[in-house]
């Protein structure tokens, strides 16, 4: 398969010749597997994922980055998905929540979630564990109140903070006491 | 969204042409605020210019004892780099106040400069707006204006500037490193931001196809007494009412050196130098806090919703100023006011 690198500098190449609108051609290693794909420079990370990959798992709440409903990891980083334009992102690694478990075995913080009951309705929760995923991995909250202001990034209708910040500190014990 | 070409250059002087050959051309960066006001149809780019590959502009380094900040630098990397969070910890926490984590990972050093307003009728397309559609007239100033400015307005816009990275590099005394058609230049921190007057339209003195390139820090950094007060609708994840970034040299109980901004009350981070002058060479007293706060206050305005901003500033004047001389910031993640 042929490889767009991201290199700094290395533009996007236009698909369609001299069309102003032209499509781009990137390249996006999603959940592991890299893929070679047309985007409109319109179109954003979020819409590729659930549109053209069919990864709905990623949900759309607001589509403005006031609800983190869309949160994805992206190079490792918990960014908007609904912000982000995708030909942007030609040549980054993209982890969404169907690729946080590994082989069969659910992510600790997925396993946190379930035990802790940290849902109701379901809807945010796919951007809750893919920010927790973050969270975790920036290690900068150490206790409940430090997880609260670094997920406030993700608003649930719900209300199931509560749990929610039970599941990630069971999370955070299991990672060794630590955030890392 | 509308339909836009798109391009990734590899240099800065490449990114800068590309925009003057067009004037329907604008640069991108993290996208955070652009790509969300693109949806809303305010903003209307033909052409998207993408900064993200410029080389060199995601570092940050040493300059004559200061720091210099690519433009490119996010705001999560600005916030945690061990020098900000040491020596500039005003500037620290002011970005961590913003956004939200996700938000901030996303986010660079010259968007966040150039974000615009978060009044309802700018955004709304179906109202008129000075800013958005010049000469179409203002409804915030007989309208819903909760979020609006006190200071410094216009009879034609009464917008705030919404950053809290603004306000700290306010304080701080920062300049802004830019590249145009016709070379660098840089530009003093209080002259980047503008008042409304009769263009509310233009928000900034940065020309279309100037490129913000770095932001520089001057070594004074304030590191032990300072704090950055945030006031706000809900705890987290919301733009300020009003907040205080607040930066003082003491010499036992008398204050060497003052620096006061303001955000979420004018068109820009609001510096008051009488009021600086007042508060220097003084006892770091209530009493004197509360003469520079009145100050500071004596030219607000409210216009209705927000006439409770004139009060709540000067309180949180006072309480930032005793925040800072006494050496106890207002924690981020703990939201009792200290
Ligand atoms: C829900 C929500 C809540 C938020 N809350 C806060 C908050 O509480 N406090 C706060 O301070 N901010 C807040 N923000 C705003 C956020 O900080 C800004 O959106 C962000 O800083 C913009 O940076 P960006 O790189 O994404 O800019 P972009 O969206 O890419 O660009 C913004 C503007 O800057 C221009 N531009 C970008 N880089 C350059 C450059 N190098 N040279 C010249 N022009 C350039 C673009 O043309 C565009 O006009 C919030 C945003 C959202 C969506
Ligand atoms: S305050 Fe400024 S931005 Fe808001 S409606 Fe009036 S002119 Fe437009
Ligand atoms: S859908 Fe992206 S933040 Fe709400
Ligand atoms: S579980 Fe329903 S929105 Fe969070």
């Amino acid at each position: 398969m042929p490889v767009n690198p991201a290199t700094p500098g290395v533009a996007a190449a236009p698909s369609a010749g001299s069309s102003p609108v032209a499509h781009h051609t990137i390249t996006l290693t999603v959940n592991g597997t890299q893929r070679r794909m047309e985007v409109a420079p319109w179109t954003t990370l979020l819409d590729l994922l659930r549109e053209q990959m069919e990864l709905t798992g990623t949900k759309k709440g607001c589509d403005h980055g006031q609800c983190g409903a869309c949160t994805v990891l992206v190079n490792g980083q918990r960014i908007n998905s609904c912000l982000a334009l995708a030909v942007s992102k030609d040549g980054a690694e993209v982890v969404t929540v169907e690729g946080l478990a590994m082989d069969g075995t659910l992510h600790p913080v997925q396993a946190a979630f379930i035990e802790q009951d940290a849902f109701q309705c379901g809807y945010c929760t796919p951007g809750q564990i893919c920010s927790a995923v973050g969270l975790l991995k920036e290690g900068h909250a150490r206790n409940a109140d430090e997880i609260r202001e670094l997920m406030s990034g993700n608003i649930c209708r719900c209300g199931a903070y509560p749990n929610i910040v039970a599941a990630i500190e069971q999370a955070m014990q299991q990672a060794g006491g630590s955030a890392r | 969204m509308i339909r836009f070409s798109y391009s990734r250059p590899g240099a800065v002087g490449e990114a800068v042409q590309a925009v003057q050959a067009d004037a329907g051309a604008k640069f991108i960066a993290g996208g955070t605020n652009l790509v969300d006001l693109m949806k809303y149809d305010v903003e209307r780019p033909r052409r998207l210019v993408d900064v993200g590959a410029l080389p060199g502009l995601d570092r940050i380094e040493e300059a004559d004892g200061g720091l210099r900040i690519g433009a490119l630098v996010t705001n999560s990397a600005l916030a945690y780099d061990a020098r900000i969070e040491q020596r500039y910890p005003l500037l620290a926490r002011a970005i961590l106040s913003g956004a939200s984590p996700q938000l901030r990972n996303a986010a660079t050093t010259g968007g966040n400069l150039l974000q615009r307003t978060r009044c309802y009728y700018f955004y709304d397309t179906g109202t008129p707006c000075n800013k958005r559609e010049p000469g179409t007239g203002c409804p915030a100033i007989n309208g819903v204006n909760r979020i609006h400015a006190i200071l410094g307005t216009s009879e034609h816009c009464i917008a705030t500037h919404p950053s809290d990275m603004c306000v700290a590099l306010a304080a701080l005394e920062a300049t802004v490193e830019v590249t145009g058609p016709q070379g660098e230049r840089s530009i003093a921190f209080a002259d980047f931001h503008r008042l409304p007057g009769e263009h509310p339209e233009i928000d900034t003195t940065l020309a279309p196809d100037e490129i913000i390139t770095a932001v520089r820090l001057p070594p004074q950094g304030f590191a032990t007494h300072h704090t950055y007060l945030k006031l706000r609708d809900r705890q987290s994840y919301a733009f300020a009412l009003v907040s205080v970034a607040a930066v003082l040299e003491m010499e036992g109980d008398t204050i060497r050196e003052a620096r006061l901004a303001l955000g979420g009350v004018a068109h820009k981070p609001w510096r008051d130098p009488a009021a600086e002058a007042l508060l220097r060479g003084g006892p770091a007293t209530r009493e004197r806090f509360a003469e520079a706060a009145a100050l500071i206050l004596q030219a607000a305005r409210g216009y209705g919703d927000n006439s409770f901003k004139i009060e709540l500033a000067r309180r949180a004047i006072v309480r930032a100023l005793s925040q800072a001389a006494a050496g106890t910031p207002q924690p981020v993640a703990d939201k009792r006011i200290a």
